[in-house]
């Protein structure tokens, strides 16, 4: 560059290449922002953007599409995991991963991720779990808090009309299919590196064939939460993570 | 001709492709049967299906050839046909030629994955061997199913390129035409067979082993194909979305001229002693094969019948209707069904003539001796 606004000495940080230049459509405070950027950095640094391709959710996620340079694949909802199946069962040396949030993964899509998971397909799950469905404006969603409030349960969700919140990535890691679960969180600087450890370690898994590796963020919906995002990265701590605790649940 | 160890003479490694010999091969086969061989021997790169009756040996035909080992063609069990179908996405959107199979009630779970396939303009091949509905129904053999493989099926404006085989030997030979033209329109093709023509034996011809197409073939054929962007191309994204309505609205109008196209140039047909017919049968699948001997007995009796058996549904032979509907004096569909196939008869013959049906449901196949009488009763 003939002018740079930072001269190189000085540069510590600078956005990913595999980030588009596009202006992102999530709301101030989202983890979607944070959670693309972590993938993006990780496909760089592993030296992968010509040889991957990503498997877009429906959802607000659905345009990861516009932010990351590389191939993707639209999915319809909940079925990313059979399309990641075939993507990489046809296409071994390429790095295939889907990226999903609760409703696509852990509702309609309860079938695809498990059977996937249960073959140990190749492949790598970003599974962001925000508790709510944030595109269609708020719904109530597999994974809603007991007591926690949405635009189908305004009155908050309720065991006897509702059922529990479900703990898919615990299911998932009973599997033996999978090789790697882990749950982590996007919210502060030191979770956003264990997250990037994790996606990484993720990618790494599904190019040496050791079988299906699982990345659930908790995240915030502040839009969806009704809440500023400091309110929604507080309640996400004091209520998300108990019910959700962070932390490794599967390493072989 | 003396036989020669090709593999000792040149090393193993050219072992495989010594496995592709150029030869037809005639066997006896189920038509089901038939398509497994077909779909290897035309150099697909992946099967992905469920099981269900009347076609459950596709799949079992196929992981017992175990092409994997010979042409590298991924075959896997789907744990639902959603899955199946999905799995079919994902494979066609890295540009490789990917198949599933399976029966009425299946299909009906994939109309979701179809249309996801039409509004991302997938190329794939779908096999449906009809049983008997509406819901569970019966294993019995059925072509109740029209309607939903011409007239869309799934949501959305779309066609699928829809081949009718009557014969073992079509099963087999409409693989690979249904694989090229799915791949020439990127429309998804499917198989429209029942589980006459899936269950019963007969000869068939086998065309030679062809080799599965190449990194460097597919990227050519498929420059859209979302398999790994280099740097030299802006990145590929295999999608159906579209929020802005006028964009969108010329997304579909692209997609309906290609399907203008398709009818101009793909209709298909066979015609049976209609030169000289008075009247006129039009059937397909196993319901053509009938008709063929109820023709048969009729002109034994001095009465001019003809046959035109539609090969391609969609796009559906309908000037060829419109010709015959100014020389002969009634036509007559005759379908497993109760009259859907019909309704384009009478659209294409428009009034000229009167179009009735003989139809049979449930899982009941007409004898040759009922169409007869149907049709005497119209005369």
């Amino acid at each position: 560059m003939s002018n740079p606004i930072i001269n190189p000495e000085n540069l510590v940080y600078e956005k990913s290449r595999v980030l588009t230049d596009n202006v992102m459509h999530y709301c101030p405070g989202c983890s979607h922002g944070t959670a693309h950027r972590i993938v993006a950095e990780v496909i760089e640094e592993m030296g992968m953007q010509e040889k991957t391709i990503g498997v877009a959710p429906v959802g607000c996620a659905v345009f990861i599409y516009n932010y990351l340079n590389v191939d993707f694949v639209e999915s319809p909802h909940g079925r990313a995991p059979a399309i990641a199946t075939a993507i990489k069962r046809l296409n071994r040396d390429r790095l295939v991963f889907t990226y999903q949030g609760d409703g696509d993964l852990a509702a309609i899509g309860t079938a695809e991720t498990i059977h996937a998971c249960n073959r140990g397909e190749n492949i790598a799950i970003i599974f962001i779990n925000n508790g709510i469905y944030g595109m269609t404006g708020g719904q109530m969603a597999p994974t809603t808090l007991v007591g926690m409030k949405s635009s189908t349960c305004p009155m908050g969700r309720d065991v006897a009309l509702n059922g529990y919140p479900l703990k898919i990535t615990e299911i998932l890691a009973q599997l033996e299919g999978t090789c790697y679960v882990t749950r982590q969180s996007v919210h502060t600087a030191s979770s956003v590196k264990k997250t990037k450890r994790a996606i990484r370690k993720a990618f790494e898994n599904s190019m040496e064939g050791k079988g299906t590796s699982v990345v659930e963020v908790v995240s915030s919906c502040n839009s969806g939460w009704k809440m500023s995002p400091y309110e929604a990265n507080v309640w996400m701590e004091e209520n998300m993570f108990p019910y959700y605790p962070l932390g490794d649940l599967k390493d072989k | 001709m003396p036989v020669v160890d090709w593999c000792a003479l040149m090393g193993a490694s050219v072992c495989i492709k010594l496995r592709f010999e150029p030869m037809n091969e005639v066997m006896l086969l189920k038509g089901n049967e038939a398509i497994a061989h077909a779909a290897i021997r035309c150099g697909a790169d992946g099967y992905f299906g469920y099981p269900i009756t009347p076609q459950s040996e596709i799949m079992e035909t196929l992981m017992e050839k175990r092409p994997w080992e010979s042409t590298g063609m991924v075959v896997l069990q789907a744990e639902s046909e959603v899955a199946s179908i999905n799995m079919v996405f994902g494979g066609a959107a890295t540009g490789k030629k990917c198949m599933t199979s399976s029966s009425s009630p299946g299909v009906s779970l994939m109309q979701e994955g179809i249309s996801f396939a039409c509004g991302a303009d997938l190329p794939m091949l779908l096999v449906n061997v009809m049983r008997g509905g509406p819901g569970l129904g019966t294993i019995q053999p059925s072509q109740s199913d029209y309607f939903q493989s011409v007239k869309g099926g799934g949501h959305g404006d779309y066609k699928l390129i829809t081949l009718a085989p009557n014969s073992v030997q079509e099963m087999a030979d409409f693989v690979e035409l249904g694989f090229s033209l799915s791949f020439k329109y990127l429309i998804p093709c499917m198989i429209l067979a029942d589980g006459v023509i899936g269950q019963m034996m007969e000869r068939v011809v086998l065309a030679p082993q062809k080799p599965r197409r190449t990194a460097e073939e597919i990227l050519a054929e498929c420059p859209w194909a979302a398999n790994g962007k280099p740097n030299s191309r802006y990145r590929n994204v295999v999608m159906s979305l579209e929020l802005d309505p006028a964009k969108m609205e010329e997304k579909n109008e692209v997609r309906q001229q290609r399907f203008r196209l398709v009818e101009a140039t793909e209709v298909r047909y066979e015609e049976y002693l209609c030169e000289d017919a008075d009247y006129l049968i039009v059937a397909f699948g196993s319901s053509a094969r009938i008709c063929q001997s109820s023709i048969e007995l009729l002109r034994a009796e001095g009465i001019k019948v003809g046959l035109l058996r539609p090969i391609t549904l969609w796009p559906f032979p309908t000037k060829v209707l419109s010709k015959y509907a100014d020389t002969v004096k009634c036509m007559m569909s005759v379908e497993l069904n109760a009259g859907q196939m019909n309704e384009d008869v009478r659209l294409a013959v428009n009034g000229k003539v009167p179009v009735y049906h003989y139809g049979r449901m449930g899982g009941i196949v007409p004898t040759p001796e009922e169409v007869v009488d149907a049709l005497k009763s119209h005369i």
